[in-house]
């Protein structure tokens, strides 16, 4: 591939601005700056575009949390000091408690009697906080529920830190299915029903796995699960439901995903994963955010001309500034050169897939107008 | 009979024969676990490198197809050694386990066609992991002929959010079985956990978030009662100041002397990258002093320029058995 193919270049502020666009969700590997990413672009939305922006994060860095005004785990939407003051905008942020969020989709589904039953149920409390897929879940109702609450023009979404990026759009699945609970009526129903089974293919392995699970797990936990089952039994059709129509939400046109990744091997690797679920999904990928990019701001001073040079001075006994100066820059020269040839690896697969690339800060960012400087770093590349 | 020089020095640093590796995502936590393997395998042992996410991250760092369930040899060591890697399944561990404990056979093999098994592993929180660290603790303690068949296992774990929980399984079980086979299997894993035979080491990046998230695993695990083993930091650099600050009328001298252009974007843009170089130096700095100050051994990884690739792993490997006994 020659080295002058560039990808088309992503316009995020065109994104912002859009009123058609109402949801921004933020995908990726861990450690990639999703984030920071989802913050600097909900405060751009809201300062720069007008637009009542909330921003849904995961789990932001203290100190991130902290300029967010999110000093603990909130799962309300909370105004953000000092944004927007004197134009349309507004900044929102909340962070996910996917325990709150599980109970807040009981209360909303259920009389307060039945809540409080399945609030005290052992299994309930270990599956609401533990259970794996059950963030990923939980992010998708609070994603649904702030997009039906119709008060804000922008949602942007930080995705939660999968063990791979396609977590996020399997998980919900995964449990809506088993909340529906068909197998979970099958391995109930001896007990329940004392063979009276609505299903006709209880058959005899399926006896003997009942037992093993009992034996295995305990009747403790199958009447934990009896109970749970039971009074959650009204809201079946309702988690697999939303779950389908948070699905098709997001393959809306008013969805935009941006892929985040840093410009190494895995991160790319896995955005590559992510741009090709989101095709067979037919969700709307709108771009690829590289995030840390490194650069040289000396691009006419070759690498090996700075290394020659700086052996130069070494051989001739000299402690010179310059040489370390010329090291520095041949590192980062080096740097770069890598970087690119793994972004590149992405480009040939996506030729189309827009993209940013985000240069890297010296240090971290973790205030207002650190995220500031990152949104108009990926606004203009 | 005497040591060699590299077996004394990997036993006085790496004293466990269980190695769990942890870190936040990103830190490089499956190549380091895997130069770990390397490093322990050195010299004609036999290490395991078990993976426990199904992610395959380890077939993608040896270039190699996607691993199935089995224990199988997936590279040389130095010196005579062996890696062999298993990518643990939960489902498979489940149906192994039903197979051990009941004989379930072909209706086990059923019951996942219905997708019973996959429900099991679901269902019960916490079972999953009692099933994937039961299986690490049977590779870990497994002999034949009297001998262990593993000098040490090296496991790939799920990253620093989750590996209190991914460790303590005891707390899970509970809450889930109060007597039975998972109950007793939970117990033989904690103690071995807790025994001077494990140790979970920590991989960071010298960047605030990974360096906090340390901070915060090695509190949970001290908690927990479970051994931290090292502060392993990745891809360091090797500080590229020595001569101190640097002025613009300094570079432009030594950029004259050295034959090269002292023009005005020459010299601020590398006034710049030097700037922006040191503002980097400080902060990692005084992160390593915060790493240190959790009195655990920290050692340091190099930033391997080319990436990491089959050499690469034995670069670090080596790096692993020369670090200084702290």
């Amino acid at each position: 591939m020659s080295s002058d193919q560039h990808p088309p270049r992503l316009d995020i502020d065109r994104i912002l601005s859009d009123p058609g666009v109402r949801i921004v969700v933020c995908c990726g590997s861990g450690g990639v700056g999703k984030t920071t990413t989802a913050a600097a672009l909900a405060l751009r939305a809201a300062e720069q575009h007008g637009r009542r922006t909330v921003v849904l994060t995961i789990d932001p860095a203290r100190r991130l949390a902290q300029s967010l005004g999110l000093t603990e785990l909130d799962n309300t939407p909370r105004p953000v000091k000092g944004v927007g003051e004197g134009t349309d905008g507004s900044l929102h942020a909340m962070m996910l408690d996917m325990k709150r969020t599980f109970d807040e989709v009981v209360l909303a589904h259920t009389d307060p009697a039945k809540a409080a039953e399945i609030f005290a149920n052992p299994f309930y409390q270990a599956m609401s906080s533990t259970f794996s897929g059950t963030q990923e879940y939980m992010a998708m109702e609070k994603l649904g529920h702030l997009h039906a609450q119709g008060e804000w023009d922008l949602i942007v979404v930080d995705t939660p830190p999968s063990r791979s990026a396609l977590d996020f759009l399997d998980a919900p699945a995964r449990l809506g299915r088993f909340l529906d609970g068909r197998m979970l009526r099958l391995l109930l129903a001896p007990a329940r029903a004392g063979g009276r089974s609505v299903f006709g293919l209880v058959t005899a392995s399926f006896g003997v796995f009942s037992r093993v699970v009992q034996k295995v797990l305990g009747a403790q936990l199958l009447t934990d699960l009896s109970g749970f089952v039971a009074a959650l039994d009204s809201m079946f059709g309702g988690f697999r439901q939303r779950a389908e129509q948070t699905f098709q939400i997001l393959q809306a046109p008013e969805t935009a995903f941006l892929v985040v990744a840093t410009p190494e091997k895995d991160a790319i690797r896995e955005a590559a994963y992510f741009a090709r679920r989101l095709g067979e999904e037919r969700m709307p990928l709108a771009g690829l955010v590289v995030n840390r990019v490194h650069g040289t701001q000396v691009p006419q001073l070759s690498a090996e001309a700075s290394l020659a040079a700086a052996a130069a001075f070494a051989d001739a006994g000299e402690q010179a500034p310059t040489a370390d100066a010329l090291r520095i820059h041949a590192a980062l020269a080096a740097l770069a050169d890598r970087e690119r040839a793994v972004t590149a690896g992405f480009a040939a697969e996506f030729p189309e897939v827009a993209t940013v690339s985000v240069t890297a800060q010296p240090a971290d960012v973790h205030d207002i107008d650190g995220l500031r400087m990152i949104g108009s770093a990926i606004s203009q590349p | 009979m005497t040591r060699s020089a590299p077996t004394g020095r990997r036993a006085d640093l790496w004293p466990a024969r269980l190695h769990v590796v942890t870190g936040k995502g990103g830190t490089g936590k499956t190549t380091v676990a895997a130069a770990l393997a390397l490093a322990l395998a050195a010299g004609g042992r036999r290490t395991l490198l078990v993976e426990v996410e199904g992610r395959q991250g380890v077939a993608q760092l040896f270039g190699t197809p996607p691993l199935p369930y089995e224990e199988r040899r997936i590279t040389a060591a130095a010196g005579g050694g062996e890696v062999r890697v298993l990518a643990i399944d939960a489902e498979e561990a489940l149906l192994e386990y039903l197979e051990m404990f009941y004989r379930l056979g072909a209706a086990g093999r059923a019951l996942r066609r219905l997708g019973a098994i996959d429900f099991a592993t679901t269902i019960a929180p916490g079972l999953r992991d009692v099933l994937l660290t039961g299986k690490v603790k049977e590779a870990t303690t497994r002999t034949s002929g009297g001998h262990r068949v593993y000098d040490a296992v090296v496991v790939d774990a799920p990253p620093t959010g989750r590996i209190g929980r991914f460790l303590n399984v005891t707390a899970e079980t509970a809450k889930l079985a109060k007597v039975g086979p998972i109950k007793t299997q939970s117990d033989g894993v904690q103690a071995l956990l807790r025994s001077p035979m494990t140790a979970v080491h920590v991989v960071t990046l010298l960047e605030e978030m990974p360096v906090q998230e340390t901070v915060d695993a090695i509190d949970e695990l001290n908690r927990l009662r479970i051994p931290v083993g090292h502060v392993i930091v990745n891809e360091a650099q090797t500080p590229l100041v020595a001569a101190g600050k640097v002025s613009q009328a300094e570079l432009r001298r030594g950029l004259t002397a050295a034959g090269l252009p002292t023009d005005k974007a020459t010299v601020t843009g590398l006034f710049a990258e030097v700037k922006n170089h040191l503002t980097r130096q400080e902060l990692e700095d005084s992160l390593r002093g915060d790493l240190v100050e959790l009195g655990r051994p920290v050692l340091e990884l190099p930033l391997l320029s080319a990436g990491v690739d089959r050499e690469g792993l034995d670069v670090l490997a080596a790096a692993l058995l020369a670090a200084p006994t702290p």
